[in-house]
C-alpha cells in the first residue's frame, strides 16, 4: 500500500495513496500505524481522500489503529472520505466510534 | 438485457485477484439494461459483495492456501443477480458468524454482516467437500 507520512506539530499525517483499501492491502497500514505507536507517535489522522472502495478489511485496519492510539492515550482522526467510503463507516455503525472530519485542516485544528 | 448473462471466473486463492473480480462486478452493474436504481450504488455494492466474499473463500473457506483456486459465477437477468461463490476448504459457519453484529471497535467479523445487509437472500451451503455462498440480488 502507498502510504505518505508527514508531520504536523504534534500530529502524524497519514496519506493513503491508493484507490482501494481491502484485505490485500490493509495490513500494510496496520503494520505502519504499529511501527509509529513505537516510535511514542500517537496523534495520527489518516486522510482518505484519494480511496474510493474500502471493504471490512480495510475498516479493521482503521479499528486496529483507533484501539492502539487510544490505548496509548493518543488519537486516530479521519478526514477527506469520498461519499461510498463515508456509507461504509454508516453501514458499520463506525461513524459513531471515530472522529471525521470534511478536510485535513480541520482534523489538525481540532481538539482530541 | 434479454437473456440471462453468465461469468464464469475462477482465480488462484490470492488477495492480488479481489480488485480484479470486484471490478468485474461494478462493469455489470453498469451494463444491466432495465436496471432503474443507483447504478453507481449497485456497483459499489457488487465489488464490495464480491470482494467480501472471495476474502472469506481464500481466508477462511481455503484457509489462506494459495494453490487452491477460487471458482465465481455471475448470473445476471433483468429481475435478479445471481453470484456464487465456491471454494474447496473446510468451509466456515456463516450461521455462527452472522448471528451477532460486530461490536463497533472489533477488527473482524463484519465481512458476512456486510453482504447480509446489501444482498437480499444469502446461502452458505456444503456438500461433498465443495462448498458455496450464494449472493442474490433482486433488480426490480
Amino acid at each position: 500500500m502507498q502510504l505518505k507520512i508527514s508531520e504536523k506539530e504534534e500530529n502524524v499525517i497519514i496519506t493513503v495513496e491508493e484507490e482501494r483499501m481491502d484485505a490485500h492491502n490493509s495490513g500494510n497500514l496496520k503494520e505502519r500505524m504499529l511501527q509509529l505507536f513505537d516510535e511514542g507517535k500517537c496523534q495520527l489522522v489518516i486522510d482518505l481522500a484519494a480511496v474510493r472502495f474500502i471493504d471490512s478489511s480495510g475498516l479493521g485496519a482503521l479499528v486496529s489503529g483507533f484501539k492502539n492510539a487510544s490505548a496509548r492515550d493518543g488519537s486516530l482522526k479521519l478526514c477527506c472520505l469520498q461519499p461510498q467510503v463515508r456509507s461504509m463507516f454508516e453501514l458499520t455503525r463506525l461513524h459513531r466510534v471515530f472522529e471525521i472530519f470534511t478536510t485535513l485542516e480541520e482534523a489538525l485544528d481540532s481538539q482530541s | 438485457m434479454s437473456k440471462r448473462v453468465e461469468l464464469n471466473i475462477k482465480v488462484p486463492s490470492q488477495t492480488r485477484y479481489l480488485a480484479m473480480v470486484g471490478q468485474i462486478g461494478e462493469s455489470l452493474a453498469f451494463s444491466l439494461n432495465n436496471y432503474r436504481g443507483n447504478r453507481r450504488e449497485l456497483a459499489y455494492h457488487l465489488n464490495l459483495c464480491l470482494t467480501e466474499a472471495m476474502t472469506n473463500a481464500i481466508c477462511h473457506g481455503n484457509d489462506s492456501d494459495p494453490e487452491k483456486d477460487v471458482h465465481i459465477t455471475i448470473s445476471a437477468s433483468d429481475d435478479d443477480l445471481i453470484i456464487r461463490i465456491y471454494d474447496q476448504g473446510p468451509g466456515f459457519e456463516i450461521g455462527a458468524r452472522h448471528k451477532v453484529n460486530a461490536h463497533p471497535c472489533d477488527e473482524g467479523g463484519r465481512g458476512v454482516n456486510i453482504i447480509l445487509k446489501l444482498m437480499d437472500n444469502v446461502r452458505y451451503v456444503r456438500n461433498k467437500g465443495v462448498n458455496v455462498l450464494e449472493m442474490t440480488k433482486f433488480l426490480d
